[in-house]
C-alpha cells in the first residue's frame, strides 16, 4: 500500500487581514481515509477549506501544503480542481442563466484536459450525470436548471455532492455540507459521500455536529480550536465532543 | 493567487484586438468632405432618382439645419463636424453587374474574412444576404429563389429605381425626417441599405440579413433599410456591422423602417460590432440610429433584439408602435461597453390599439470605464384599453470604474392598463468566479460562463446562426473584464 500522503499540511499559519486565523496546523491525509474535522465557531474550519482550495482573501504566513508532490498553495484554484481537489462549498453560489449540466460539463472537461484527455461526448455525458442525479435522489428537472438558482438550501448541499460525484475528485473537501439540512436530505448526502469512498480518494469533513458522523463514519477526528489542531482520535473523540463540548478540549493554556 | 495576479491576468485578457480592424485598399469613387444641397443633388443624381425622392432630401436637408444636436443622451463626445465627413464613398465598379462574378474579388475577399461569404458556391446556407460596403451595396444573394415567393430583397436603390412606387408609398412613414436631428441628416444623405418586401400571406423562406462595412477614412455611413410586410406575411431579418480600426471616429447616421401590417410578424436582429475605439478612447464609430417599427395591422408583431457591443457611442433606441388592436411589440438588449465605451440604449413602446402587449427585456454590461445606460418609455395612451407592459432591466457590472444607469420614462393615460417594472444591478462577484475555478475552469471561460448566462433571456431569441455569433462576440469583447 502506498503511504505517501496524498495532502500534507505542515505548520500552515493563515491570516485575514491582519488577523491570524490558523496558527500552525498540521494535518496529514492518505488516500482512502475520510477525516472530520470539528471545532467551535471561529476556531479556523472555513478559513482551511478556502486556503486549501485557493480562495483569494488569505495571506500564508508560514508552514506548507503538499498535495501529490506539488506546493497545493503555489497552483491557481483551476489547477487544483483539475488535479483533483474539490471543495464543497458552505453556501454554494447562484450563477443565473447557466444551467448546473453546463457548468458540469465545463467543469469536467476542464479536468479531462489537464488530463490529457479529450472532451466527454454527449451520450457519455448524459449517462453519467443522470445516473449520479439518481443516486443523489434528484430530479432531472435540476440538470437543467441554473446552478442553484432558486435552489433551497438543502438543493444546494445535494448539488455540491451531486457535482462532486460526478468529478470524481481525489481530495474532497465538505465544508459544512451538512448544516441547514434535515434528516431525509443528510442520509442523502451522506449515502453520496459514502458511495464514492474509494481506496484512491480522501475526504475531508467540517462539520459543527456530530450527527453526521452517525452516517459517514469517519477515520479520524480532529478537533480545531484556536488555529490548530489540539486533538486527534477516532470516531468516539465525537462522540465525547457530542457529550462533553469543546470546552473540554481547549488547550489549558487558553483557560 | 493574490488579487493583484488575478487582476493583472484580467488586465491581459482584456487587451485583446478587435478582430474585424483590417482595411481593404480598394479604389473607390469618394466625394470631398462636405454637406450641401450640392453633395445631396450629386448624390440622388448618382443614383438616379426620380425627383421625388430629390424633393425629400432636400426638405430633410433644410429641416436639419435648423436642428441642433439632441444633449439629452447620457454620452459625452468632442463635437462631430458635419462638414469634415464625406457623404459618398462607393468601390469602383464596371457599369452595370451582371453576375457576382464581375464584382471585385477584393471585396469579395473583404467579406470572406469577416465571415460572409457571397460566392455562390460558399454561401451561407439559408440565408440570403445584402452586402453593403461604405455608401452602396456590392451584392444581394439569393435574389432569385427570394423572387420566386413574391419576396423583394434588394439594395434601397434598386427598389427606387424598380419598386419606386412602394418606396413612395413607405418611405418616411414609420421615421419622418422631422423626426430627430440624426434622422433627418440620414434622410438628406442616406445613399444605400437594405428594402424588403413581403408579400400578402407569404411566410419568408429564409433568413433575410444585411452586412454593413464601413471602409474609407472621413467617410459617414447612412444607410436606410425598409421592411414591409404585407398582412400575414412572416419575417426574419439579421444584420451585422464592422469596420476598420482607426484613430479618427466615423459617424453611423442610420434609419431602420419597419412596417406591420394585419397579422404580420417581423422580427429584426441585429449584432452590431462597429469598431469600439482602443483603450484609450481612441477612434470608434458615433452609432447614433433611428429604429422604429409600426404594427400598424391588428395582431401584428414587432419585435427587435440587439446585441450591441463595438461602437465607441452608441444612441439607439429601437422602438414599436403599437397601433392595431392587439399588436405586440418586443424589445430584448443586450449591450457591452467596455474601456470607454459609452451607449446609451434602450426602446419605446407607443401603445395606441387595444390590448396591446410590450416586453422590454434589457441586459447592460459594463466593463473598464465604460458608461452604459437604458433609456425606456411606454406610453399607454387613452385609445389603448388593457395594454400590458412588462420590462426588466438588468444590469452587470465589471470592475470598480464602469457605470450603469437606468431612466424608464412611464407615461400611463388609460387606468386599464398594466405596467410593470423591474431592474437588478449586479457585480460579477469574486465569489461566482472562485465557485467556476473551484469546479475548473478558467477564469476567462467563468466570466463568459457567467455573462452568457445574464445574457441568456435575450441570446434564445436571435436566430440560431447568430446566436453562436453573438455568443462569441461577447466572449471576445469582454473577456477577462473583471476587476
Amino acid at each position: 500500500m502506498d503511504t505517501t500522503p496524498l495532502l500534507q499540511v505542515t505548520g500552515l499559519r493563515v491570516a485575514v487581514g491582519g488577523k491570524e486565523i490558523l496558527t500552525g496546523l498540521d494535518l496529514c491525509v492518505r488516500a482512502g481515509e475520510v477525516h472530520a474535522i470539528m471545532g467551535p465557531n471561529g476556531s479556523g474550519k472555513s478559513t482551511l477549506a478556502h486556503v486549501l482550495s485557493g480562495r483569494d482573501g488569505y495571506e500564508v504566513t508560514a508552514g506548507s501544503a503538499n498535495y501529490r508532490g506539488q506546493d497545493l498553495l503555489a497552483m491557481p484554484p483551476e489547477e487544483r480542481a483539475r488535479a483533483g481537489v474539490f471543495l464543497g462549498f458552505q453556501y454554494p453560489i447562484e450563477i443565473p442563466g447557466v444551467s448546473n449540466v453546463y457548468l458540469l460539463r465545463s467543469a469536467l472537461n476542464a479536468r479531462r484536459a489537464a488530463r490529457g484527455e479529450g472532451e466527454i461526448d454527449a451520450v457519455g455525458f448524459l449517462r453519467l450525470v443522470r445516473e449520479k442525479a439518481r443516486l443523489m435522489q434528484m430530479d432531472e428537472s435540476f440538470l437543467q436548471r441554473g446552478v442553484n438558482e432558486g435552489f433551497s438550501g438543502g438543493e444546494k448541499k445535494r448539488n455540491e455532492v451531486f457535482q462532486m460525484a460526478v468529478l470524481e475528485p481525489l481530495l474532497a473537501i465538505l465544508d459544512e455540507t451538512d448544516s441547514g439540512l434535515d434528516i431525509d436530505a443528510l442520509k442523502v448526502v451522506a449515502n453520496g459521500v459514502n458511495s464514492l469512498r474509494a481506496a484512491d480518494r480522501a475526504f475531508v469533513l467540517i462539520t459543527h455536529y456530530q450527527r453526521l458522523l452517525d452516517y459517514i463514519r469517519p477515520d479520524y477526528v480532529h478537533v480545531l480550536a484556536g488555529g490548530r489542531i489540539v486533538r486527534t482520535g477516532d470516531r468516539t473523540l465525537a462522540l465525547d465532543l457530542e457529550a462533553g463540548g469543546y470546552d473540554q478540549m481547549l488547550p489549558a493554556a487558553s483557560t | 493567487m493574490t488579487n493583484n495576479g488575478q487582476n493583472q491576468a484580467l488586465e491581459e485578457l482584456i487587451s485583446r484586438r478587435y478582430a474585424h480592424g483590417f482595411v481593404t485598399d480598394i479604389e473607390s469613387d469618394t466625394v470631398p468632405p462636405g454637406l450641401s444641397e450640392e453633395v445631396i443633388r450629386f448624390i440622388s443624381a448618382k443614383k438616379g432618382e426620380p425627383e421625388f425622392l430629390l424633393e425629400w432630401r432636400l426638405k430633410a436637408y433644410r429641416h436639419w439645419l435648423t436642428l441642433r444636436e439632441p444633449g439629452w443622451a447620457k454620452l459625452h463626445h468632442p463635437p462631430i463636424d458635419y462638414q469634415g465627413i464625406s457623404y459618398y464613398s462607393a468601390p469602383k465598379a464596371p457599369k452595370g453587374l451582371k453576375s457576382i462574378d464581375e464584382v471585385d474579388p477584393k471585396l469579395l475577399q473583404t467579406y470572406a474574412k469577416l465571415g460572409i461569404p457571397l460566392h455562390e458556391r460558399a454561401r451561407l446556407a439559408g440565408v440570403a444576404v445584402d452586402a453593403v460596403f461604405d455608401s452602396v451595396s456590392v451584392t444581394t444573394t439569393f435574389k432569385d429563389k427570394l423572387a420566386a415567393a413574391g419576396v423583394i430583397f434588394c439594395s434601397f436603390s434598386e427598389a427606387v429605381r424598380e419598386h419606386p412606387e412602394l418606396v413612395r408609398q413607405y418611405l418616411g412613414t414609420v421615421v419622418p425626417y422631422r423626426d430627430n436631428y440624426f434622422a433627418a441628416l440620414n434622410s438628406a444623405v442616406f445613399t444605400d441599405g437594405s428594402f424588403v418586401y413581403i408579400p400578402k400571406g407569404v411566410r419568408c423562406p429564409m433568413e433575410l440579413s444585411t452586412y454593413f462595412r464601413i471602409n474609407q477614412a472621413n467617410t459617414g455611413q447612412f444607410e436606410r433599410t425598409l421592411i414591409i410586410a404585407e398582412a400575414g406575411s412572416h419575417v426574419s431579418y439579421l444584420e451585422g456591422c464592422t469596420a476598420p480600426q482607426r484613430d479618427e471616429n466615423q459617424l453611423h447616421a442610420a434609419v431602420v423602417e419597419l412596417v406591420a401590417l394585419e397579422n404580420a410578424t417581423i422580427k429584426y436582429s441585429t449584432v452590431q460590432n462597429w469598431y469600439p475605439g482602443d483603450e484609450e478612447g481612441r477612434g470608434g464609430i458615433y452609432n447614433f440610429v433611428t429604429k422604429r417599427g409600426d404594427c400598424r395591422g391588428a395582431n401584428s408583431r414587432i419585435s427587435w433584439t440587439q446585441v450591441e457591443a463595438g461602437s465607441a457611442i452608441t444612441w439607439k433606441y429601437p422602438s414599436c408602435v403599437l397601433r392595431g388592436d392587439n399588436s405586440v411589440g418586443e424589445f430584448y438588449s443586450v449591450a457591452v461597453t467596455n474601456n470607454l465605451q459609452q451607449a446609451d440604449t434602450g426602446t419605446k413602446m407607443i401603445h395606441i390599439g387595444r390590448n396591446t402587449r410590450s416586453t422590454i427585456v434589457s441586459k447592460g454590461i459594463s466593463a473598464g470605464r465604460a458608461q452604459n445606460a437604458y433609456r425606456g418609455l411606454v406610453k399607454i395612451l387613452p385609445t389603448a384599453e388593457n395594454a400590458r407592459n412588462y420590462t426588466q432591466c438588468d444590469s452587470l457590472l465589471m470592475g470598480p470604474n464602469c457605470g450603469a444607469h437606468t431612466f424608464p420614462y412611464m407615461e400611463v393615460r388609460n387606468p386599464s392598463a398594466v405596467v410593470e417594472h423591474e431592474a437588478t444591478t449586479s457585480r460579477i462577484g469574486d465569489d461566482q468566479l472562485f465557485y467556476c475555478r473551484q469546479r475548473g475552469l478558467s477564469t476567462e471561460d467563468a466570466v463568459n460562463l457567467i455573462v452568457n448566462g445574464f445574457c441568456k433571456q435575450v441570446f434564445r431569441e436571435l436566430p440560431m446562426e447568430f446566436a453562436v455569433e453573438a455568443q462569441n462576440l461577447l466572449n471576445v469583447s469582454l473577456e477577462g473584464a473583471v476587476g
